[in-house]
Parts: structure tokens; sequence; C-alpha cells
């Protein structure tokens, strides 16, 4: 078949407008890459080796996020210390993130990813989405967005599960 | 000449296509804002409905569940 040469660029031209790069996504199986190089601003925990974690991506303008929020909450004052809940804050600008946890004091460990590259590298379908990782940081369960109280029972569910 | 409109044709198309991004769902800040919402204003909306109901004789259909960031 004879294809002149503008077909061919309209087509490569079309194809690359309309289809997104390839997605590689963070996913159940997979390891959390290592936070410590991702210079994230805010105190992570000293370890994570041995603990549960969840690792809860959220933005300041994420209504879901803010329900989440108590739960979030809840979830680190029952489980303590064998569990780390660690949220990533992905707004652009700090103050944004701050004026939220003024409204929304939490107890668990908070820190921003200002740069935006760990959730670039994380790739989440939505916000909020968090990973359930168990002691090894493999990805066990994996959450996208915040439905209420079925989340919660989830998170519950799977914490424990990771737990016995 | 036909080389010369080949070139500007395909310069066009390269141009035009590639201006399609996808918005990542951390990127979404500015679609989240209350100034994004069409139906913002409840009066306008309501106008806008009348509107709609007595020049297509239908209504309803015009809502979508979340906000422009996409969440959930």
């Amino acid at each position: 078949m004879n294809t002149s040469p503008l077909k061919k660029i309209v087509c490569t031209a079309l194809l690359a407008g309309l289809f997104p790069a390839a997605h590689a996504a963070l996913k159940i199986g997979d390891t959390l890459p290592d936070l410590a190089s991702f210079k994230l601003e805010g105190k992570l925990p000293a370890t994570l080796k041995g603990k549960i974690v969840v690792v809860d991506f959220w933005a300041s303008w994420c209504l879901p996020c803010a329900e989440s929020f108590p739960v979030m909450d809840e979830l680190q004052k029952k489980y303590g210390d064998r569990v780390v809940i660690l949220a990533v804050n992905v707004d652009e600008k700090a103050v944004k993130m701050e004026k939220f946890l003024a409204k929304h004091p939490v107890s668990f460990t908070v820190v921003r990813d200002g740069s935006q590259k760990l959730v670039a590298t994380v790739e989440p379908e939505t916000m909020p989405t968090s990973f359930i990782l168990d002691g090894e940081g493999k990805v066990k369960f994996l959450h996208t967005g915040f439905h209420g109280e079925e989340t919660r029972k989830q998170y519950i569910s799977e914490i424990d599960s990771l737990l016995k | 000449m036909k080389r010369i409109a080949m070139i500007l044709s395909a310069t066009i198309i390269l141009a035009v296509t590639s201006g399609c991004v996808n918005v990542k769902p951390w990127q979404r800040e500015h679609l989240a804002d209350y100034t994004m919402q069409p139906d913002r204003d409840p009066l306008r909306t309501s106008q806008a409905e009348h509107i709609w109901f007595s020049r297509e004789e239908a209504s309803g259909g015009s809502g979508v569940g979340g906000g422009g960031c996409g969440c959930n």
C-alpha cells in the first residue's frame, strides 16, 4: 500500500495527541519508592520497616480528602504504633495545605510533595488515593477516592488482615 | 508548491494536536475552583433551565456528579 508522507504525519500526530503516555502507576504487589529520595517537606517517620503503612495522597482542594481525614485520624488512634498513616499533600502552595490542616487538625503524619515528583512517580488515578503497605513496603491494598463508611470498613478489615 | 502546502499542513496539524494534554489528577486544583462550576449561580441556573424547558420541551439531565477536580 502506498501511503503519502502527509498521511503518515497526520496519523502520527493524531495518535500522539489522542493517546496518553503509557500508565506507570503504582499497583498492588509493587514496592513504594524510597520516600527519602523525593525531598518531601515535613518529617518522615524514622522507620516504616515492619509496620503497616497507609500512604494517602491528598490535596486541599479535594472535598473527599477532607471527608477522609477524620477516618484516617480515627485509624491512627485506633491502631497506634502498629500502623503509620502517612498523608502526602500534593498542593502546589504550602499555605493551602497549612490552611486546610488548621481547619482539619490530625494526629497522623503529613508531608508535602511540593515538587510533585513522588506523585508523578506513583501516578494515583484520582484524589484521594491511598495505598496500604505491608511490613516490607509492598502495596497490598489500593483505594481510589473515598466513599465514606464503605471505605472506612474496608480500611479496618484490610489493616486487621495485615496485622494478623 | 505541493511540497510547501504539505509542510504547512503538517506544521498546522502538529501545532494543533500538540495542544492536547491530559490533566493529571493531582494538577486539577484550578478545575476544582468554585468559579469553574457551571451551576454556581442558582438564579442563572434556574433561568437557563426554564429557557431550555420552554424551547426544547425537556428538562433535567444537566447535572453531573462530582466537581471539576474529578475526585472520587
